[in-house]
């Protein structure tokens, strides 16, 4: 690793209206290095990346690129500069073939016209380098989630990045997915390309950071070497608090089954899938992204349609044609996707909260009654909010999740699924959602938990029911509970085993 | 740390007590359109006598009731992020329906008119039925609805203007409470209708969250159908209503009233602070922008500006209201993103990275 820093940031503050995001932050990155910067959102990384891809203008301080002061035109001066990010919702153009996206912006022209031989080769080229064995004239839209991240990377590499800047990389990968991204990682390295790892993972961090910084507060808290990084101290130094139990489970008493699912069935989708969950109880889903676990939720909850199967809540057969009739049964469904399908982002806290019942007699909202709904749950479940008519888009995604959890509960919805509850979220607010978890359960309602991070299922849960392709099968108890097995009941090694 | 950071903002942002800026930022939306509307009339005040009479001021309200009373249906459309292309035909059918009923079958007054309204509100049934169960999206449904519905007001009612109305029928349009005349009223009514819905119902807070986020809104257990068809057929009732009030005010049934009437009702929205994708837009702007883009064409008349460098203006005057619109929203997203940020590091906190990919690019779009 040479000495010589390829970026540097030297005491660079920016300032929105009313907020300063980062103040006098200085940190460096070498050829060839992974750099992590480790932080709770509103910490400033992403700030601090808009600033390296030219996408914010800083208020103070400089950035030196290979000894040259930056100047700040677009990002297209950035890429020029030999940066590039890997933004987590990739920047590709969907409708638009691997090798056209790999050449977006620098078609190569012949009077006027595309060549499209040599667009074809570079691609192949570039595909090679990120280890990708995809047909270039593929469309990107046809790639899966992995493989498009490879050809965002492949696009970082057809600029001739010198430092290429991920953001979140792993937030929609599988585990094998990630230490293939890891094994890609270390390879740029050894091209002496950096990197700097924006992750909320710390265990990732942990894993391929050479350095990490953290930031809290829009200010560098201190830059760690490799040999001195471990979890709880990045923790304790991004919360500036130690943050005792992380998966604050509660011991309650289980009751009686509320909810009772059998052989449903969705084809091409779901097979058969049976399972049930009792009153006080967090019922675990695991498996592998795309198994089927989301879909089986929304399959129980009607969010989609099931050709066979019975669905019974209480001892009493449910048929349900859509989500209203799920609602209005006492099923709550938190879905994997916050803004895509949990939430009225332009809607304000309150309209939210009783989005799924409002207060009122035929058509007229009783806006009295609902305030009371409103804030009554805030209180109930702390949602942090300047107030109630805060459209809920500005506030952080940990008290956007509350207020998701506000509205089932504002339907005296028995069974809860969480879909994903703890995505985009930081360690704070995770320790804090899942004690909520723990508290719904103790006071009776039946909870189910889907989470692709294996230690949330086996430290909150306490069943867990392993899906694999479409179909339920395995379920573990809690003294059965072991990383290994249900990685292997999840991934089909296990029936080759046995 | 936290009264840290409390300082610092406070050193920074005028303190305003939360809930009042919420508000106020709902409000903030149609002062673009607001501003542009006060200076046009302070203008016009100076630069031509005639136009701060009553007289003047009557007409303009006069002028602009057919227009606001279509644009209110439209904004109830355009909150679900839908849009209702048909509106112009249907009050050109409705038009002819309704004068048909009165003038050819003898029907009275007041049922002429309703024939009017039930027209529009059919035609919005038929809109929303394509829409929620044919599944076509609404610029091709009402795009097709559009045609659709000029092409049956010819085949009904010929080429014809239909003539041979009952003198009562003039007073609908023509006729004055005190002062004010009776176009006015219906605007006024309609209006304080609508800004209930919107307030205090189901239908308009299901008519937002539907525009806000559809699945959102159905995994909450809205039934959304239900409610995009009651805005369309609500949309087109207000078009037939605006048609009889059309041919009130001209004496007669012309089947080609209201070609055009729907980029007047949807520029209205747009001027007010309506956004094309849904969840953002109130009855306020959308009678503001109505108003604006009347007492330019008011202006352009008293000052002989010719009716070209009016469309020209007007233009040109969307163009601005929505970029205004975009530069404003795009500052309160920056801001926002990082005041939570700064705010919840001593509470939870989230969301920067997925708001600047995501949620920054929707919000910028958003009001497109």
């Amino acid at each position: 690793m040479a000495d010589e820093s390829l970026v540097e940031i030297r005491g660079v503050s920016k300032r929105f209206p009313g907020v300063q995001a980062l103040d006098d932050v200085s940190l460096d990155i070498r050829p060839g290095e992974v750099h992590a910067v480790a932080g709770e959102n509103g910490a400033g990384k992403s700030t601090l990346m808009k600033l390296l891809s030219q996408l914010e203008k800083p208020s103070d301080g400089t950035i030196v690129v290979e000894g040259e002061p930056m100047r700040f035109r677009s990002p297209r001066h950035a890429q020029r500069l030999g940066i590039a990010m890997v933004h987590q919702e990739f920047a590709l153009a969907p409708h638009l073939t691997v090798a056209e996206n790999l050449a977006l912006g620098r078609e190569r022209t012949h009077v006027g016209l595309i060549v499209r031989g040599s667009e074809k080769r570079n691609a192949r080229e570039l595909l090679e380098r990120v280890g990708l064995k995809v047909d270039p004239s593929r469309k990107v839209s046809a790639l899966s989630v992995a493989e498009q991240q490879r050809v965002e990377i492949a696009k970082a590499l057809a600029v001739d990045a010198k430092l290429v800047i991920m953001d979140e990389p792993t937030a929609t990968l599988t585990e094998g997915e990630i230490d293939d991204l890891f094994g890609l990682i270390e390879q740029l390295k050894s091209e002496g390309i950096a990197i700097f790892y924006i992750s909320h993972r710390l265990e990732e961090v942990v894993r391929i950071a050479d350095r990490v910084t953290v930031m809290r507060d829009g200010e560098v808290v201190e830059t760690l070497n490799k040999g001195d990084v471990d979890e709880s101290r990045l923790i304790t130094l991004m919360v500036g608090r130690e943050i005792d139990n992380l998966y604050p489970k509660q011991e309650c008493e289980i009751g009686d089954p509320i909810l009772r699912v059998e052989g449903v069935t969705r084809p091409g989708v779901l097979r058969d899938c049976s399972f049930e969950v009792r009153s006080g109880e967090i019922l675990g889903f695991a498996g592998v992204v795309g198994a089927g676990r989301t879909e089986l939720a929304r399959a129980v909850f009607a969010a989609d349609p099931i050709s066979a199967g019975r669905i019974e809540l209480d001892g009493k057969e449910l048929s349900l044609k859509s989500p209203r009739g799920a609602v209005a049964a006492g099923i709550g469904y938190l879905t994997e996707d916050r803004k895509g399908e949990g939430l009225a982002m332009q809607l304000s806290v309150q309209q939210n909260i009783t989005l799924a019942r409002i207060p009122g007699s035929g058509i007229w909202i009783d806006r009295r009654a609902e305030r009371r709904s409103a804030e009554r749950r805030t209180e109930e479940l702390d949602i942090r909010t300047p107030s109630l008519h805060r459209a809920v888009e500005a506030l952080s995604g940990g008290t956007q999740q509350k207020v998701v959890v506000a509205k089932w509960l504002e339907t005296e919805a028995r069974v809860l699924f969480f879909d994903e509850p703890t995505r985009g979220i930081d360690v704070g607010a995770k320790a804090e959602m899942f004690k909520l978890m723990g508290e719904l359960a103790s006071r009776g309602h039946a909870i189910v938990l889907i989470s692709s991070y294996l230690p949330e299922l086996t430290n909150m849960c306490d069943r867990i029911i392993v899906v694999r392709d479409g179909q339920t099968v395995g379920e573990l108890s809690r003294e059965e509970f072991d990383e290994e097995r249900i990685m292997a009941l999840a991934s089909g090694a296990e029936r080759e085993a046995a | 740390m936290s009264t840290n950071i409390g300082a610092l903002r406070g050193a920074v942002t005028p303190r305003l007590p939360e809930p009042v800026r919420d508000r106020l930022s709902d409000v903030v939306s149609q002062l673009a359109a607001a501003g542009g509307l006060i200076v046009v009339f302070i203008a016009l005040s100076f630069a031509s006598p005639y136009f701060l009479t009553s007289n003047n001021l009557f007409n303009i309200g006069v002028q602009v009731s057919i227009v606001a009373i279509v644009a209110m249906g439209q904004t109830l459309v355009i909150l679900t992020a839908g849009i209702d292309l048909s509106v112009g035909s249907v009050a050109g059918l409705g038009g002819i329906l309704g004068t048909m009923a009165m003038a050819k079958a003898g029907f009275p007054m007041v049922p002429g008119i309703c024939i009017g309204i039930l027209t529009g509100a059919a035609i919005g049934i038929v809109n929303g039925l394509l829409i929620t169960q044919m599944r076509l999206p609404p610029f091709i449904a009402t795009l097709g609805m559009l045609g659709v519905a000029r092409g049956l007001t010819f085949i009904v009612g010929g080429e014809n203007a239909v003539y041979g109305l009952p003198a009562s029928f003039r007073l609908f349009g023509e006729g004055q409470i005190g002062p004010i005349p009776m176009p006015i009223l219906y605007v006024i009514v309609i209006a304080v209708a609508i800004y209930l819905i919107l307030s205090r119902t189901r239908l308009g807070r299901y008519a937002y969250a539907i525009g806000s986020n559809e699945q959102a809104a159905r995994i909450s257990g809205i039934p959304i159908n239900r409610y995009k068809l009651a805005v369309y057929v609500i949309s087109g009732a207000l078009a037939g209503f605006g048609g009889m009030i059309a041919a009130s005010l001209v004496h007669s049934g012309q089947p080609n009233y209201g070609v055009g009437l729907e980029l007047n009702a949807i520029a209205a929205c747009v001027i007010g602070g309506a956004s094309l994708f849904g969840g953002v837009g109130t009855i306020g702007g959308t009678l503001i922008g109505a108003l604006l883009m009347a007492v330019i064409t008011n202006g352009a008349v008293l000052l002989n500006i010719t009716q070209y460098y009016q469309q020209v203006i007007i233009g040109v005057i969307i163009w601005v209201a929505v970029w205004w619109d975009q530069v404003r929203r795009r500052r309160l997203a920056a801001a926002t993103e990082q005041a939570h940020g700064r705010r919840s590091a001593d509470a939870d906190s989230d969301g920067e990275a997925q708001s600047n990919g995501g949620g920054g690019r929707r919000r910028a779009s958003a009001t497109a």
